[in-house]
């Protein structure tokens, strides 16, 4: 590892500095009901992961197993119990809010399932604001996003109007593109694919193959099981991390 | 990094009665904070606070002064405080009638800011004031006009603007979209965060909107009996929230 003095970490790209992108060791997680008789529900237990850098990891396993609990708790949105998370050099089981912050905006990328947006912001800015956070000029942040929106073949009269009123076939592929609008290290996936005809998933499964070759370390959730098998080196079945019901 | 506003133990106390007690966050520049919790939970306690509005009984309230580093404004001579909320500081205030001077005119409102900070030339205070009606989207043609002449949801962007034209670095807001009907609340919203990555500017929100947090704010502090409950980033506090009293906050939001 290289140690450097007084920059801060993020000017240098973390692909640059590690081999090893995302590492989970031995995290567990459980949700703790307090209103509802403080039920305390575990649902995952020793769960270890590596994702190397231009390397794509399918998490499989049955619905509720732990996919996209998993997934949560990599990009910070679930709080770990226990383990470590590494992103790089951060923990992201204990970092500060605003290191996690950081993380997510010039090292963490994530592709939910559902796009969650201001009401009223026009598609292409939507699609251009992970660029503008990490002050792209708005020129060229607006034309890396009219790429992208035109690419994953949405209309183009579309794109001044808000994404909130879209199929969920168009919703889905802004927020494919605002997920791809930066290169990020490192992507989580959730499904990308899910709701997508086929040229468009054949768009997605090329832009995922591009972030691999520019070193991009993904972990990705897809129940189509020929996408998988094209795009991902390796699958973990999560299925191992649930803890056996006490008997 | 440094940051802006370093608050250590603050507490306030009505008489016998906590207002907010035991409250300590940083907050660092570009920052935006929640604060949420149901009504007397002491959150616009905590902000007036901050903001050097009510006078806490114990702890500091460390701000980094342009000049001289970080500084305790509690402590301050009150000149300086108000020198502070005048150019570094700014408050949105829920009713936009009590930001706002309603009988002069929006152009004078936003142009009164400009003057305490040492502003004379009128031309160039009409300019700056026109400039910025146009950001916050009130038309040219309305500069003239008085608040109460304007819509609610006008007055409170005309407060936006008298606030943020004299590039404050800290801007506190008291539920700045309670009252406002959704599509008006959206189109703030929307302002608002253009502002804040535009500026730089750091943030304390306080609402009881948990969807407004959800979109403005970077980290989120939940607040009951004036107590801090739970802190953290706002899309963890509100999906995977630890303490009970979060989980019936978040479980009790109404669903469109």
């Amino acid at each position: 590892m290289i140690r450097n003095t007084g920059t801060p970490n993020f000017l240098f790209p973390l692909s640059c500095r590690f081999k090893l992108m995302i590492s989970v060791e031995n995290v567990s997680k459980s949700f703790t009901l307090h209103n509802q008789g403080a039920a305390v529900i575990p649902v995952m237990r020793g769960a270890s992961l590596q994702v190397a850098r231009g390397e794509c990891v399918a998490l499989v396993g049955a619905s509720g197993a732990g996919k996209s609990t998993l997934m949560r708790m990599i990009y910070g949105n679930y709080l770990a119990a226990a383990g470590r998370i590494m992103i790089g050099d951060v923990d992201v089981a204990v970092a500060q809010p605003r290191d996690i912050l950081q993380l997510r905006r010039y090292t963490l990328g994530y592709v939910s399932q559902f796009l969650r947006v201001v009401p009223r912001v026009p598609t292409v800015a939507v699609v251009a604001e992970p660029l503008l956070a990490t002050g792209t000029p708005r020129d060229a942040a607006l034309a890396r996003a009219e790429v992208l929106l035109d690419r994953l073949n949405i209309p183009q009269r579309l794109w001044s109007l808000s994404p909130t009123t879209f199929s969920g076939g168009e919703q889905q592929r802004v927020n494919i593109a605002r997920g791809f609008a930066y290169d990020y290290p490192a992507l989580l996936l959730d499904e990308p694919t899910a709701s997508l005809d086929g040229t468009n998933r054949e768009v997605v499964m090329s832009m995922i193959e591009q972030a691999k070759a520019r070193g991009a370390a993904i972990i990705g959730i897809f129940h189509d099981e020929a996408a998988r098998a094209r795009v991902c080196d390796r699958e973990i079945d999560v299925t191992g991390f649930t803890p056996k019901a006490a008997a | 990094m440094t940051p802006l506003l370093q608050v250590s133990n603050i507490a306030k106390f009505y008489g016998h009665r906590i207002g907010c007690t035991d409250v300590s966050f940083d907050l660092y520049p570009g920052e935006v904070m929640g604060i949420v919790g149901e009504s007397g939970s002491g959150k616009s306690t905590l902000l007036n606070c901050l903001a050097g509005h009510l006078t806490p009984d114990t702890g500091a309230v460390r701000f980094d002064t342009r000049t001289d580093g970080l500084r305790d404004t509690v402590t301050m001579s009150e000149p300086e405080r108000r020198m502070l909320s005048r150019t570094d500081w700014a408050f949105v205030h829920q009713h936009a009638r009590d930001g706002l001077r309603m009988n002069v005119s929006a152009g004078g409102n936003v142009g009164e800011r400009l003057m305490a900070v040492g502003a004379r030339h009128y031309g160039d205070i009409r300019a700056t004031a026109t400039d910025w009606l146009g950001r916050v989207e009130i038309s040219e043609d309305r500069i003239d006009d008085r608040p109460t002449a304007f819509s609610g949801g006008m007055q409170q962007r005309l407060q936006i603007a008298r606030n943020l034209v004299t590039g404050p670095r800290l801007v506190f807001m008291d539920e700045p979209t309670g009252g406002l009907d959704v599509s008006v609340q959206a189109r703030l919203l929307d302002l608002l965060r253009g502002l804040v990555r535009e500026m730089n500017l750091s943030a304390i929100i306080v609402t009881h909107d948990l969807a407004v947090v959800r979109l403005l704010a970077d980290r989120l502090m939940v607040m009951k009996d004036g107590h801090v409950v739970e802190t953290g980033l706002t899309d963890q506090v509100l999906d995977d929230p630890q303490h009970g009293y979060t989980q019936l906050l978040v479980s009790s939001v109404l669903q469109v």
